[in-house]
């Protein structure tokens, strides 16, 4: 029981943890977006963490990790509606000891918030809200439980192609990350740039976010917090797995930063702060799904290699006319999809069958979010539409759909 | 009776102040402006070269006798002077009447 109750505490923490970091995206979201947007992000942030903890516990946690998968084998499954804790819901046999029922809900509820929440700032400041509400509760609702059981909860991803050679996801580079980013590159697709962000010839331009310093702690609140995301991942307070998951998960980090910093100063001479912070988060990203797979040296190369992906996948949504403000999608999908073939490529599993089952597993999660995020979308496009309208756009977003502002008088941009 | 408008760069104002301090200026006002001109500052946002036309800069208004009209002007010219583009400008207006609210003075006396 003492061993129940040091793993149960240290779940616990890890779930606080991945909770803050829904402050810390929210911080990241509005500094680097207009004042005249703030509550609009503020609202959509508070929806998704609430939403998502009620429809997790009505049905996504049932759906993620059915027990059995009695709708379609090893695709989809679900235990029924509400928290049924069991009658070992605090015993030993429960979850190897890692845990107890309620923890696994809480702190598998966080994840499936962080997952909605990636799509919130690559949509923000053109967004209708409720079209946003409605994309963010499918999104949760369907798409997010579904995909995660096909591995956590124990469906055909586990054991792609025997039981020694599954797919590996550690935390959610795939899972998480990657559903996130997919559901993000999907929308902005269908919802189209910010007014000013290209000009007639198509040529980006830039619209600085309002708030730097504000950014930058929300991107340190995001490292701490995945010091729970991927330290929690372990699923018990193992000494040595959890310890090593913290060194990897920081150096990546800290790869990842130093490396998008030195890729846009050789790319654009330009020390850029935001590159650096997004850098620090491709890294994290990056290192998610194989944390507890890798040596130091090798989580410094995941890390490094996120850096310069970050920095080009920015380049890119440009090139593509695509409009991202906050970096959601080179960060969460990029990064993601990297992280999750790193696992076949360096440390404890990597192989070419490994890296093979990596690759196949990563195409299906995306065509399956690219399917059912585009219906979706263009679902809640038919019922109430996509964005506002061009007046409301640049009256910003905090009057047109909150009837107030931010900042009260003293907001410029 | 003149009016005397300055705008010059706000790294300059402290010695500007010293230099009208100096040829016995002492009362002058000023506020902060932004305005547009031939200064353009480069700037990269995420990868994205970009130029601001907004140039955040000091405007002064001091109204002077007349016998202090060239040495006020000289004293600015010399003081906010750093030979970059963006230096600033400096208009001269003539000025009807000036008074001191308190003793009810006008004209040259009211200004000293």
């Amino acid at each position: 029981m003492e061993l129940l109750t040091t793993n149960n505490v240290w779940m616990m923490i890890c779930t606080a943890l991945v909770f803050f970091m829904h402050l810390g995206f929210s911080f990241l979201e509005i500094g680097l977006t207009r004042q005249k947007n703030t509550i609009n992000i503020l609202f959509k942030n508070f929806f998704v963490i609430t939403m998502g903890l009620l429809v997790y516990c009505g049905f996504g946690f049932n759906i993620m990790y059915p027990g059995e998968f009695g709708i379609i084998d090893g695709i989809l499954g679900f235990a029924g509606p509400g928290l049924d804790p069991g009658v070992d819901y605090d015993q030993l046999s429960y979850a190897d000891g890692g845990y107890t029922y309620w923890t696994d809900f809480l702190f598998q509820g966080m994840f499936a918030a962080t997952a909605a929440t990636i799509i919130s700032g690559a949509v923000a400041e053109r967004i209708k809200i409720s079209a946003f509400m409605l994309i963010a509760f499918l999104y949760v609702s369907i798409v997010y439980p579904i995909v995660g059981s096909w591995q956590w909860g124990g469906g055909f991803f586990s054991d792609f192609i025997s039981e020694d050679l599954g797919f590996y996801d550690f935390a959610g580079s795939t899972l998480v990350h990657s559903v996130g980013g997919w559901g993000a590159l999907i929308v902005i697709y269908f919802l189209g740039a910010r007014i000013g962000k290209f000009d007639s010839n198509g040529k980006p331009l830039a619209i600085p976010g309002s708030n730097i310093p504000l950014s930058a702690a929300g991107v340190l609140i995001l490292w701490l917090g995945w010091f729970g995301f991927n330290g929690g991942s372990v699923l018990s307070a193992d000494p040595a797995l959890t310890s090593l998951t913290l060194v990897t998960t920081c150096l990546a980090a800290a790869a990842g930063g130093i490396t998008a910093a030195l890729t846009s100063k050789i790319a654009y001479n330009n020390l850029d702060l935001t590159m650096f912070m997004n850098g620090v988060l491709g890294g994290l990203v990056g290192i998610t799904a194989g944390a507890d797979q890798m040596l130091p040296m090798t989580a410094i190369i995941i890390g490094a290699i996120a850096g310069p992906i970050v920095v080009a996948g920015v380049a890119i949504l440009d090139k593509c006319k695509l409009d991202d403000p906050v970096g959601a999608v080179p960060v969460h999908l990029f990064c993601g999809i990297w992280g999750t073939l790193a696992v076949g490529i360096f440390g404890n599993m990597a192989g070419f069958n490994q890296f093979m089952v990596q690759l196949a597993c990563v195409g299906i999660t995306g065509l399956f979010c690219i399917v059912f995020g585009t219906i979706i979308t263009l679902f809640v496009r038919s019922i109430v539409g996509l964005r506002v309208d061009e007046k409301e756009e640049e009256q910003g977003l905090d009057n047109a759909e909150h009837g107030t502002k931010a900042y009260g008088d003293f907001s410029i941009n | 009776m003149k009016k005397i408008e300055a705008i010059i760069r706000k790294s300059m104002f402290t010695k500007v102040k010293d230099a009208l301090l100096n040829v016995e200026v002492n009362f002058f006002t000023y506020w902060d402006v932004t305005g547009v001109g031939n200064e353009k500052q480069g700037q990269v946002y995420r990868g994205v070269t970009y130029s601001t036309s907004d140039i955040q800069r000091r405007y002064l208004s001091i109204v002077v006798s007349d016998e202090f009209v060239e040495r006020t002007i000289k004293a600015i010219l010399e003081s906010a002077y750093s030979g970059e583009v963006g230096d600033g400008k400096i208009f001269v207006f003539p000025a009807e009447e000036a008074y001191r609210i308190r003793t009810k003075e006008t004209g040259k006396k009211s200004l000293n």
